[in-house]
């Protein structure tokens, strides 16, 4: 009789929690990855509570299943994001498909003009159709791929003159791919301080977008178009140019060369693991982290640099980087646009900064001051100016799947030629398109 | 429950119900109760099971995408179809999964029935032993997977450092090695789902009578002759059935495998479901996605048939 | 069967040797299949850096940091701000201000493993109610296309959990049951309600007809037989039913992963993503996945005479 009797206050259980209501007290649901930012975000948080008395609510999804996870909760008209910050690739989609609502009106009525925020960044993160004056998110996270260094490494003599008497350059910051590729080499195996070490950490991750946006930022330095300027959605011959080829060769020898063991599933927290606990010398990772970096007890301080992507025969970086969007299915439409309001402002935006968010507002970049303000500013400033992003159309995760695939098997998994994954990469994006009308 | 609950339940029900339709209750006829007690649990299954599945079949000849409320919905034909098999890559994932079902079969049904035959030897604590190696199958998947990625750790994981201690060959990377990889998953499914085989060989060992061994011991029968000509008979339609029921679940694989190597590296361990996952809920390609599940449902209930009937003539 | 107790028909005069051997090579083969499960139980009492030390260390100072961490969120601060705080009043904030961390809150985890329990024990419930039923039915009465309506309810279990999400996808987006406590009971029961009616259909056709029939002579109605004297006598095998229905519920992970999100979301696709503040946070992970196993050790101890009919559908009885 006991187990009935359990069993059945466990169905009671269940059918009060199905139905149970909620608290009514204001607060708002902001959904984003979980990563350093995003506490950051948090902390800024508190301020808008202690303003407006809405109570904030995090939903904070690791970067692996972050598209997954909220793509399909805006698929499948899911109420529990009141604000999103979603990444720059989704506004294709989620403008055509009406997951977020349009911000213009909003805008006008308090007068947040997208002036006030670097260009870039408005382009990149706020508009579609690509580059029209149609707002569907704020700036709100500028991004772009970087890399960390190992200073305190960099900067032993006896390394610094073996190094240059094998390479004929100095050990430093290096200029293009191949220097970059030198300095990888040179600690791959050798042993720092009683430890084995490797040469650096880059993406390549299979599961969501890691091996293509480390494969990218190889591809941009070389030059890459995705499509002829002249006639859009045209592939063949850039795509798959020789530059890129080359690229995505370089990429794979850089895999092979100077990671360290395991690295085959790498994306920004594997590569943190591997530089924190003083593995690597190098790692390829997003602005984001550089703040957490720079005060890490093990890593902070003078024993870390940081540089900007290489060029090639471009300069040229990956982006990375969020708007923050409210979600059309949400109930509290109004708070969420009240908590934008406040993030726009100019002192916001500041104390965003100072926490460790890069802020996209002209009022914190253009401040004479601001490259000064962290060691790795002024390195920010200047690969936004040259940041390129993937295919930000509505089908962009179907895109981005084959890539991932066509450039994993070839990079990790050791199957074709580079020639052949990308031409393999057009006969996937031809059919995308083709199946989406655009062709 | 003791009998006074259950008669004071069903009186309560009785004294609940107006008199006329309390008469009608008790007064059930045997068919109206079959059906009564019966049509509950289709009712639920054709909701959601049915209905699904043969949405599912219609879905499969259109176009439809499911992140695409507002677009119209093209008939299609047989135009998925022809595509998913068309597709050099779809026959990849098959392949995959062809190579990850038969090689676990054949490892478990080999190291499952020589555990069960050893454990059938009936020696001194062999019951809490049993116990023991059972445990792995009953835990969850999908959790299993992701801890298998930290054993599986080339420099820090448990795996490596035991390999090592045999021959020294260096960081092991499971995972990451194309040709590592598709043994990384077939290792776990070894350790989770061994004992199943072993479980249901030895209820196939327990149920040769003595008296068969007796009369080969009396035709001096070696140990090799007894086990072929008297303990494999008897214990192969058990061993079939579990392989049925395995063969059948790592033909559906998702969980495991997705957590331990997401498909990777490239599209080695990429198994059709996995892909299934990433046509339909990253691709949204629903209508493309729907063809593939039709495929995968048909080949499995083709198969599942197919050795049925082998297992009816294994049988007789 | 009873695992290993000594039964009727052993092989004939096993020599003692060979009886050791067999007992030296299965235990061999436990100590192995067991060192991975070790492994996760001591992994979730380690300190964070000993869990990715090089080489693995065996012998460690344990910590409860793992628990900890899987219990809370966490803030890196600077240690001026931490002292600022003056002295840690509870022992959890001691372990996570070694860090120069502070606790900002609890995790998710308890609701996700509070979301296991309701959504686990809610289908289990409706699963062996609506099974009990219809397993008697099936087993009693003369059902039109019996075989078929069984097999019909087995064959929900060959189609691939993925293949049968995306129609519920849509169904559940229509419906309103996305990311609900309840889409995810119905669902489950659903999908447990045939592993429920073939395997008490099984208990029911040994319970002998003579019993009910004694009690319908005695002026019973053939609900009244039912509840008297059938469901006293299943009571095992529907506990036993029971127990397995909840295991399949407890540990499922592709319709949670791809139907739940922020609300309904249960421990399985949970797990995986525990982050500490660098990658995944292996002592929670361990702890978290310590915490979930544990009960489904018991449960395997406990139902071990009824596992094989358990795990073959009813299909192999003894």
């Amino acid at each position: 009789m006991r187990t009935w009797k359990a069993c059945l206050a466990a169905a009671a259980v269940s059918l009060v929690a199905a139905t149970g209501a909620q608290a009514q007290e204001k607060q708002l649901t902001l959904c984003w990855a979980a990563w350093d930012p995003a506490n950051a975000l948090a902390e800024l948080g508190k301020d808008f509570t202690a303003e407006s008395g809405i109570k904030m609510n995090y939903e904070f999804v690791p970067w692996t299943n972050f598209a997954d996870r909220f793509i399909n909760e805006l698929n499948s008209g899911g109420k529990l994001c009141d604000l999103l910050i979603g990444d720059s690739q989704w506004i294709g989609g989620s403008a055509t498909y009406g997951h977020y609502i349009k911000l213009n009106d909003f805008f006008d009525k308090e007068g947040i003009s997208m002036d006030d925020f670097a260009p870039a960044t408005v382009y990149a993160y706020s508009t579609w159709p690509k580059g029209t004056p149609n707002y569907w998110a704020l700036p709100a996270m500028g991004d772009a791929l970087g890399w960390i260094y190992r200073k305190d490494w960099f900067a032993r003599p006896e390394l610094r003159t073996e190094f240059k008497a094998k390479y004929g350059h100095d050990l430093g910051v290096p200029e293009n791919w191949i220097q970059l590729k030198h300095i990888g080499e040179f600690f791959q195996g050798r042993e720092i301080d009683g430890k084995k070490v490797y040469g650096m950490g880059i993406y390549t991750e299979r599961g969501s977008e890691g091996i293509t946006m480390g494969v990218t930022a190889a591809m941009y330095a070389w030059g890459f178009q995705y499509e002829d300027p002249n006639k859009p959605y045209s592939m063949e011959g850039y795509v798959n140019s020789p530059d890129a080829v080359e690229a995505l060769e370089f990429y794979k020898s850089l895999y092979e060369c100077c990671t360290p063991p395991g690295h085959s599933d790498a994306y920004m927290v594997a590569n943190l693991d591997a530089y924190k606990s003083g593995q690597v010398a190098m790692q390829m990772n997003w602005f984001a982290f550089m703040p957490g970096i720079a005060k890490d007890e093990d890593v902070g301080g003078d024993k870390s640099g940081f540089f900007v992507n290489p060029a090639q025969k471009v300069a040229a970086s990956t982006l990375g980087g969020q708007g923050i969007s409210v979600v059309s299915y949400s109930d509290k439409k109004d708070l969420a646009l009240e908590y934008i309001k406040w993030f726009a402002q100019d002192h916001v935006q500041k104390k965003w900064w100072a926490l460790g968010g890069y802020s996209a507002s002209k009022a914190v970049l253009d401040d004479p001051n601001f490259p000064n303000t962290a060691p790795f500013a002024a390195d920010f400033l200047k690969a936004m100016d040259g940041v390129k992003d993937f295919w930000q159309e509505p089908t962009y995760a179907e895109l981005l799947q084959s890539m991932q695939k066509r450039v994993h098997d070839f990079v990790v998994a050791d199957k074709g030629t580079a020639k052949e994954a990308l031409d393999k990469m057009i006969v996937d994006w031809t059919e995308v398109f083709q199946d989406d009308g655009k062709l | 429950m003791t009998d006074r609950a259950a008669i004071s339940i069903a009186d309560r029900a009785a004294t609940a119900t107006p008199a006329q339709l309390a008469r009608r209750v008790r007064g059930l006829s045997d068919r109206a109760i079959a059906w009564l007690f019966i049509a509950p649990t289709i009712v639920l299954l054709l909701a959601i099971n049915i209905f699904p599945l043969i949405w599912t079949v219609y879905l499969s000849f259109t176009n439809y995408r499911a992140n695409r409320p507002g677009r119209a919905v093209d008939w299609v034909g047989t135009r998925n179809y022809e595509r998913l098999l068309g597709s050099e890559d779809v026959w990849g994932y098959l392949q995959a999964t062809a190579h990850f079902v038969s090689w676990t079969m054949s490892i478990q049904v080999v190291l499952g029935l020589g555990l069960a035959l050893l454990i059938n030897k009936n020696f001194k604590g062999a019951g809490f032993w049993t116990t023991i190696i059972l445990i792995p199958m009953m835990l969850s998947p999908a959790v299993v997977g992701t801890f298998w990625t930290y054993l599986y750790q080339p420099q820090t994981g448990i795996f490596s450092y035991i390999i090592n201690a045999f021959a020294d060959v260096g960081p092991v990377d499971m995972i990451g090695s194309p040709t590592l990889a598709p043994w990384s998953i077939i290792i776990v499914d070894t350790w989770m789902w061994t004992p199943y085989i072993m479980l249901l060989s030895l209820a196939g060992l327990r149920s040769i009578p003595d008296y068969l061994y007796e009369a080969a011991e009396i035709d001096r029968a070696n140990a090799w002759q007894k086990f072929w000509y008297i303990t494999l008979p008897r214990v192969l339609p058990f061993l079939m059935l579990a392989v049925l029921f395995r063969g059948i679940e790592n033909f559906k694989m998702f969980d495991l495998v997705v957590e331990l190597t997401s498909g990777g590296p490239g599209s080695i361990t990429e198994l059709a479901s996995i892909n299934l996952k990433r046509e339909a809920f990253e691709k949204w390609r629903t209508g493309y996605s729907s063809a593939f599940a039709v495929i995968l449902f048909v080949t499995v209930f083709g198969l599942g048939n197919i050795y049925v009937k082998a297992l009816n003539r294994v049988k007789q | 069967m009873s695992a290993g107790a000594t039964s009727a028909h052993s092989v004939v005069e096993s020599k003692a040797v060979g009886k050791w051997i067999a007992g030296l090579l299965v235990m061999a083969y436990a100590l192995v299949a067991v060192v991975p499960l070790a492994w996760i139980f001591s992994t979730g009492f380690k300190s964070p850096p000993d869990s990715i030390s090089y080489p693995p260390k065996v012998i460690f100072e344990p910590s409860l940091e793992g628990y900890v961490n899987l219990f809370t969120n966490r803030s890196r601060q600077t240690p001026e701000y931490i002292e600022s705080l003056g002295t840690a009043t509870t022992w959890y904030d001691d372990i996570v201000r070694k860090r120069n961390m502070v606790i900002t809150g609890p995790s998710r985890f308890k609701d996700r493993y509070v979301n296991s329990v309701v959504i686990g024990f809610g289908s289990t419930f409706l699963a062996v109610f609506l099974g009990t039923l219809a397993a008697y039915g099936f087993s009693r009465f003369r059902v039109p296309l019996k075989d078929d309506l069984m097999f019909f309810i087995l064959s929900t279990r060959m189609m691939p959990p993925i293949a049968v999400a995306i129609p519920i996808f849509l169904m559940y987006r229509t419906l309103g049951l996305s990311d609900t406590i309840l889409g995810m009971i119905l669902l489950y029961t659903a999908v447990n309600v045939s592993l429920a009616v073939w395997l008490l259909k099984g208990f029911m056709d040994e319970i002998p007809r003579e019993y009910e029939e004694a009690a319908v002579v005695d002026g019973y109605t053939r609900l009244q037989a039912f509840i008297k004297v059938v469901l006293p006598q299943a009571r095992a095998g529907i506990a036993a039913t029971a127990i397995f229905c909840l295991i399949f519920a407890w540990n499922e992970y592709a319709f949670a992963l791809l139907l739940t999100s922020g609300n309904a979301q249960t421990a399985p696709p949970f797990i995986p993503i525990i982050i500490g503040e660098g990658g995944l946070d292996w002592p929670a992970v361990a702890a978290g996945t310590t915490l979930f196993l544990l009960p489904i050790v018991f449960f395997t101890v406990l139902l071990r005479n009824q596992l094989l009919r358990g795990i073959t559908f009813g299909a192999v009885r003894k």
